[in-house]
């Protein structure tokens, strides 16, 4: 069983059909999460061509992210970064088995709908994009289609929930090579979710309340994270993972898995790369396998990075307040 | 006292573990439920589970550690097992994707099955639904996510859930094989199935 948290009554991506005479119910919230649930323990990667989609299932990827840009690139080529074009997700969304993912635009409903008309599997809303809304996210709850969003803390997190998202990512700086804000931004979601059910333990509603109000998000999401001890949806780690070593540490911070965005298709030895960085995350808590993993990456092979503190673009701050 | 595994390379581990840990506590049997990755670790199992997940994953992963031998000994030697999803493709004979066709994926080969994967189409397509599944529940909650069918069966198969006319659940001796997920549904009767079974093996 996983937890079925929604305020949302209408629920308009709920669709009752037949199959074989047989009454059946699509996009309820235990499908579209259970999706989610699917994915645990994997690796999901980004990729821009075909060739790159084959090369990431062959190596074992869960599922791919089709951009038209990786993280990385969209950060050299500036202007405004907009979803994959749709002929390439449909080529690469015929030509593998796993399921295929791709980003829209933060509070761009059309280029959601379109991506769910030609059929991805999820749906990301994107801070790698440009927003196409300052204020707002997509209700997602009207999508059949399972979405995950970026968060950088608690609130975030929770907030997106409670638009409809199915699934959590850290933010991290994505395309910088650099893992640095995806390890703060996933502490944080701990700390606070520690701090959270210490309140919970006392069994004072009010702190819980105060705790709710201060995140901007409704009381039962705060009640159902204190009492399962993380979030109610899956949360895997991304932005900035390059090495085996890389996901294994944001495992080892209690991530479900992990995305990788530049990491493997600008580094060097990609093929290599990609199946140990699916070894290392299974495998994340034996030491010895996470160093077999990484014996299988070059060091000199590896996207050499950026600076964080450098940057003039800082992504993961796009769609944060809202 | 009973140990059931998990297989742990990746997918739904946890909520198949904790359906199992429910399971125990209904049928009131003193049992440990572990996750399970390496091939010593699967030679101490009563029972194993292969959870919901990518199956080409599951497959790769079993294949590089050899894995995959021990279970198809275990197996073969009488050990109950349920696949659930991607882990009844893994268990197949034969398996192919309904866009794609054939692929080159590693397979068990126990179950004598040809499964045709996302039979239903995509994600979008995925859904819930009551179904009754012989010998186990007249009702049960099955959630088909991105599901496989079962299209052709031989040998010592029992279809054990229908949708219709598609085969969704079967039954070849001491395997299991379902194209929904017991586990995401609040009701632990495919997993006490399963742990009874572990008495005549």
């Amino acid at each position: 069983m996983i937890s079925l948290v929604s305020t949302e009554i209408e629920h308009k991506g709920i669709k009752e059909e037949e199959i074989e005479n047989v009454r059946i119910v699509k996009g309820t919230t235990l499908v579209k999460r259970g999706f989610a649930h699917m994915q645990k323990h994997g690796v999901i990667m980004d990729v821009t061509t075909i060739e790159q989609a084959q090369i990431a299932e062959d190596a074992g990827a869960v599922a791919v992210m089709v951009l038209d840009k990786l993280p990385y690139d969209v950060r050299k080529a500036g202007g405004v970064a907009r979803t994959a074009s749709i002929r390439v997700i449909e080529e690469i969304r015929d030509h593998i088995t796993i399921p295929i993912m791709a980003k829209c635009r933060i509070g761009h409903v059309e280029e959601a709908k379109v991506l769910e008309a030609v059929g991805v599997d999820m749906i990301d809303e994107s801070e790698v994009l440009t927003p196409a809304d300052e204020e707002h996210h997509i209700w997602k709850w009207d999508f059949t289609t399972p979405f995950v969003n970026g968060a950088r803390n608690l609130g975030e997190a929770l907030r997106r929930v409670e638009e409809g998202a199915s699934m959590i990512r850290t933010k991290g700086e994505p395309g910088t090579g650099n893992v640095a804000e995806a390890v703060k931004h996933i502490r944080i979601v701990n700390d606070q979710i520690r701090h959270l059910c210490s309140l919970y333990n006392t069994n004072d509603k009010s702190e819980l309340i105060k705790f709710a109000r201060e995140l901007r998000v409704s009381y039962q999401y705060v009640e159902e994270t204190a009492r399962l001890g993380r979030l109610p949806v899956v949360n895997f780690a991304a932005g900035g993972i390059s090495t085996p070593a890389d996901a294994a540490l944001l495992m080892n911070l209690g991530c479900d898995g992990v995305f990788v965005g530049s990491g493997i298709f600008k580094a060097e030895d990609a093929g290599d790369r990609a199946r140990a960085i699916v070894i290392a995350t299974t495998y994340y808590d034996d030491p010895k396998q996470v160093m077999e993993a990484q014996k299988m990456i070059n060091e000199k092979k590896s996207m050499l990075g950026l600076d964080i503190n450098n940057l003039e673009l800082r992504m993961q701050e796009r769609g944060s307040q809202a | 006292m009973i140990k059931i595994g998990i297989l742990g390379f990746q997918g739904d581990i946890e909520e198949n573990a904790n359906a199992s840990k429910k399971a125990l506590e209904h049928l009131n049997i003193d049992g440990q439920v572990l996750h399970v990755r390496y091939p010593q670790q699967i030679r101490e199992i009563d029972a194993l589970i292969i959870p919901g997940g990518e199956s080409t994953v599951m497959g790769l992963l079993a294949m590089i550690n050899n894995s995959a031998n021990v279970i198809r000994d275990r197996i073969m030697d009488g050990m109950p097992v349920l696949g659930t999803c991607a882990g009844m493709i893994l268990l197949a004979k034969s398996a192919y994707d309904r866009v794609v066709g054939n692929t080159k994926q590693n397979l068990l080969s126990l179950l004598d099955i040809v499964v045709e994967r996302n039979a239903f189409g995509r994600q979008f397509d995925s859904f819930e639904v009551e179904l009754p599944i012989d010998g186990i529940s007249d009702r049960f909650n099955c959630v088909f996510i991105r599901a496989p069918v079962i299209m052709e069966y031989a040998g010592n198969v029992k279809p054990i859930a229908r949708l219709g006319n598609k085969i969704v659940a079967v039954k070849q001796g001491n395997i299991i094989g379902t194209s929904f997920h017991p586990e995401l549904s609040n009701d632990t009767k495919m997993h006490e199935y399963l742990i009874k079974m572990i008495n005549s093996y």
